[in-house]
């Protein structure tokens, strides 16, 4: 089996364990408030975490490349609201724009 | 079994509310069958499977992306699970509201999303299964056909680079991020969480610092 199906098949059972957890094993019950103040600030932690790797990340090493530019672009479009969709794009047509000129 | 009139009703209503996010969710869609199809991505087949079972957005990004970067497949599925994580107390939430045999319940558990279950919230910490059940159903489709377009189109795309598509990983999750600050704590951990992926981003393997940065959700337990 390749990387890719070990991953797709991990992701998928794990995933499909938690979400049934609560409702099928737990019941009515609540969990306990630590758990449950610790579980919440698991996403956020995570995502930033996402943002900074791929955004300086490459292999083992910080780098600045079009990359910053193009989530830079991102945040300004988020300022004004933007939907998620043209947050993206905005980015990746900013990264884009930046190498055609020769930046990163 | 037959179905009454309200719990129709409650289900349609479900479904429709669901259509404007339904759009938005699908081409999330087409883009997570993008990345994976071009080079360097996981693969057309192996994206539409995982998008039929995992159904969850953020953490199929955060294994795609570790995986791109070249990460052992452990690192990725720690990173995608611990995103998932949420998905406990989330179920914890509509669990009493859900009715019928264990079956019935695991089923329905599945179909629990950011989306469906803030679209089944009546508020006060109450829900209604049904329209979880039929807002469900329309994001899971809508998501599932995104990615196999995606995935179909994103064979014919040339280098992710110079499309810019590097930059749309991380443009995402910073998206995503942003609805997930509505406290001081969070905004806390998510400073933390970010710093400890950069500081070790130079010494640990890829994947890895991702993982570590769980280590912020801690603050939950000194911060009130």
């Amino acid at each position: 089996m390749s990387d890719a199906w070990v991953v797709v098949a991990a992701v998928g059972a794990g995933t499909i364990v938690i979400k049934a957890a609560g409702p099928v094993l737990l019941g009515g019950r609540p969990l306990p408030e630590r758990v449950r103040s610790v579980v919440a600030l698991l996403a956020p932690a995570l995502l930033a975490a996402l943002v900074a790797t791929t955004t300086f990340g490459s292999e083992q090493q910080l780098v600045l490349d079009a990359r910053v530019i193009g989530v830079a672009s991102a945040g300004v479009a988020l300022l004004f609201r933007a939907p998620v969709l043209l947050v993206v794009v905005v980015a990746a047509a900013a990264a884009a724009l930046a190498r055609l000129v020769g930046i990163g | 079994m037959a179905t009454d009139a309200p719990i129709r009703f409650e289900l349609r209503q479900g479904a429709i509310t669901a259509v404007p996010l339904a759009i938005a969710v699908g081409l999330f869609g087409v883009s997570f069958g993008v990345l994976s199809a071009s080079s360097g991505g996981m693969g057309a087949i192996p994206a539409v499977i995982m998008s039929v079972t995992t159904f969850a957005g953020s953490a199929q990004f955060a294994a795609a992306s570790v995986m791109g970067s070249g990460g052992q497949p452990v690192a990725a599925i720690a990173a995608a699970l611990l995103l998932n994580a949420r998905y406990l107390p989330i179920g914890v939430s509509v669990a009493p509201y859900l009715t019928g045999g264990p079956l019935r319940r695991f089923v329905h558990a599945q179909l629990v999303v950011d989306e469906s279950w803030a679209i089944a919230s009546r508020g006060e910490g109450r829900f209604d299964p049904h329209r979880l059940v039929g807002a469900g159903i329309v994001l899971w489709l809508a998501w599932v056909i995104g990615t196999i377009v995606g995935a179909i189109g994103g064979d014919a795309l040339g280098d992710p680079a110079a499309l810019g598509l590097d930059a749309a990983f991380p443009a995402l999750f910073l998206a995503l991020l942003v609805g997930q600050l509505r406290s001081g704590n969070a905004v806390a951990a998510a400073l933390l969480g970010a710093g400890i992926a950069v500081a070790l981003i130079p010494f640990a393997p890829p994947g890895v610092p991702i993982i570590a940065a769980a280590a912020a959700a801690l603050i939950g337990l000194v911060r009130r």
